[in-house]
């Protein structure tokens, strides 16, 4: 497997994809970067949590750079995994391929850790880049928890890329023709982070309609409305990077007005937002893991035919 | 040619979606000789070969490659066995040697017996630093597979199979693709083959090829092994006895001329055809039959002379077959 996972590392760092999908990292930084200066004045943000507002400050127009990250990951996960096995099955490379002494999931697997090696790599760099010319920007040097909640942040945005990874390579094994996988995924990256929202709203006017306008109508349809949207890995990772890098989100959910009236205007602490986002990030790992799962066994269970 | 065999399967069959395209296959092929698969399209030879391999699983029977079986010990099989795909494949963007050192290490080759080891089968193959570079500029570097042209490909792809200096190679329409030097270049190394210990299957339709370097055949049609043994035993077989067949030609056969010819030290048969008398003998016999024919007063128009060939055992099958259905 050591063998295929370099081969897959070298195809990926040498190819043109590479390339492209790393000038598509600088500008989404360079963006981010822009709408941060163009906004972080007015945000007024309280002290201990201003290095955060890096990521999570929108610009005049532009959006921030979490939700860049968010709409940009999978497009990395797509590009990486999309012709995985379908472009070895039409060059002819797959059946010499296992027709050598390797397991035939190490051809998987490999090609699956090579990808998500790949993206550490990019949303770190990407990262990075932020913070150092973020620092440079506000002069204001992070503290240890906004360190610490950066650090889960890229934990989160690799699993969520290695999410859109396995699903590529899902398809890539379904489908025979590399464009027709192509264009199913993108398809699919358009619904799951931009029409969800109109689907979810209209859905849960159906369902629950807000006709008398009664607190509890509207509560109920609210909720509807983000258990449809929650059904997108996307909405699931826009929800947790809010809650994890904008420390005074104090809950996801609805809240009364009552309630609100005993909200300690604060930012949370870092075990708090952690819980908040804990069923976040277990669903989304198994996602990915089922994800991968499902590829494993096509894959395994995929016979090797006489043309 | 040693008695032990490479290849046995016992009523090997595979099922695709309802329709038996491997019937029942009793497959043997000995060490070392080059054995030659042959048939018509979709009788089964590719998925039978992937089988052997453990690629595919065969839906009954049991096959044995070198002892062990390909469906329970694949990795065991597939470090003895090389193959060569009919549709050889390579990673485009990599150049020959890449592409190789990839086989290398999923062969677990040291870096250094890697590099000896392409040199080695690179120079089998007649793949050539002169074709296997280019130019750019001043200096020269190694091409990229995607500049090669098919025939340099299916060199490639011999090389890659016999990189692991495997006991045992399938190679399917290996000379697809090749010039005529090429192709004579490829028998001669692929007849040489059994000498360093390697045993050869070998799918084609290039029935004059199989019949130059193969030892032994079995034709299949529909799943089916019809016609399996040595190339001798079968081309007597088609050609009623005799590895030669002579045929004269008179203005009109006797039942004399038909007993003076067979009087002659070796023929050892006589079929009429017209005004053709098919001679069957082992040798050439040409000088004495004309002899006795013109010293008994025979006319004698013309006489040809034909050496067996494949063709003859394979047509003969299938005549036989179309007739039979």
């Amino acid at each position: 497997m050591i063998a295929i996972l370099r081969k897959e590392l070298a195809d990926y760092f040498t190819s043109v994809r590479f390339v492209i999908l790393l000038i598509l990292v600088i500008f989404v930084t360079a963006f981010g970067l822009v709408a941060a200066s163009q906004g972080i004045r007015g945000a007024n943000l309280p002290e201990g949590i201003v290095f955060l507002g890096l990521f999570t400050t929108p610009g005049k127009v532009l959006p921030p750079l979490t939700y860049l990250v968010m709409l940009m990951v999978p497009i990395i996960g797509i590009a990486l995994g999309f012709d995985a096995i379908n472009s070895e099955r039409t060059g002819g490379t797959l059946s010499r391929i296992l027709a050598q002494p390797v397991f035939r999931d190490s051809v998987i697997n490999g090609k699956f850790l090579a990808g998500v090696f790949t993206l550490s790599v990019m949303v770190g760099a990407m990262l990075t880049l932020v913070s150092g010319y973020g620092l440079i920007m506000i002069g204001v040097p992070p503290s240890a928890e906004e360190v610490i909640r950066i650090f889960i942040y890229l934990f989160f945005t690799i699993v969520y890329g290695a999410f859109w990874l396995g699903l590529a390579i899902l398809f890539s094994i379904v489908f025979r023709r590399a464009a027709a996988s192509l264009l199913f995924l993108l398809a699919l990256w358009l619904i799951l982070s931009i029409f969800i929202l109109p689907v979810a709203a209209s859905v849960a006017n159906a369902i629950a309609p807000t006709a008398e306008g009664s607190a509890e109508e509207l509560m109920r349809n609210a909720e509807l409305q983000q258990m449809i949207a929650r059904l997108s890995p996307n909405i699931l990772f826009q929800e947790a990077t809010r809650v994890l890098l904008v420390p005074s989100v104090r809950s996801l959910g609805m809240v009364s007005m009552s309630q609100v009236a005993y909200m300690i205007p604060n930012p949370l602490s870092l075990g708090q937002s952690i819980l908040i986002v804990w069923p976040h990030l277990t669903s989304l790992v198994s996602l990915s893991a089922v994800c991968f799962a499902i590829s494993y066994v096509l894959f395994m269970r995929q016979e090797i035919r006489a043309t | 040619m040693s008695e032990k065999f490479a290849i046995e399967t016992h009523d090997l069959t595979k099922r695709y979606d309802g329709t038996t395209v491997v019937d029942r296959l009793n497959l043997r092929v000995r060490e070392n000789e080059v054995f030659g698969l042959l048939g018509p399209n979709g009788a089964g030879k590719t998925t039978t070969i992937l089988m052997l391999l453990g690629l595919t699983e065969p839906a009954a029977g049991t096959a044995r490659v070198y002892g062990f079986n390909p469906t329970r010990e694949p990795l065991k099989v597939k470090r003895l066995v090389g193959y060569l795909p009919e549709r050889v494949g390579f990673y485009e963007n990599l150049t020959a040697r890449e592409n190789l050192r990839f086989i290398a290490d999923l062969n677990g080759l040291s870096y250094e017996e890697a590099n000896r080891r392409i040199d080695e089968v690179l120079e089998m193959v007649g793949l050539t630093e002169a074709e296997i570079m280019e130019k750019v500029g001043p200096s020269k570097r190694e091409k990229t597979v995607g500049k090669f042209s098919r025939g340099m490909k299916q060199r490639l792809g011999i090389a890659d199979v016999l990189l692991k200096r495997p006991k045992l190679v399938f190679l399917d329409e290996p000379t697809a693709g090749l010039d005529p030097k090429g192709i004579n270049q490829l028998l001669d190394l692929i007849a040489d083959l059994p000498k360093m210990g390697t045993t050869v299957v070998l799918c084609s339709h290039q029935l004059y090829q199989v019949q130059r370097v193969c030892h032994s055949i079995g034709i299949l049609s529909r799943g089916k092994m019809v016609i399996e043994g040595s190339i001798d035993k079968l081309g007597r077989e088609a050609l009623a006895g005799g590895r030669y067949q002579i045929q004269v030609e008179t203005t009109a056969p006797t039942p004399q001329l038909v007993n003076v010819i067979r009087e002659v030290k070796g023929v050892l048969g006589v079929e009429v055809q017209e005004n053709v008398l098919l001679v069957s003998t082992d040798t050439d016999l040409r000088a004495e039959i004309s002899k006795v024919v013109v010293q008994n007063d025979f006319p004698l128009i013309q006489m040809k002379i034909q050496e067996f060939s494949l063709d003859d055992i394979y047509m003969k099958y299938f005549r036989e077959e179309q007739v039979g259905s």
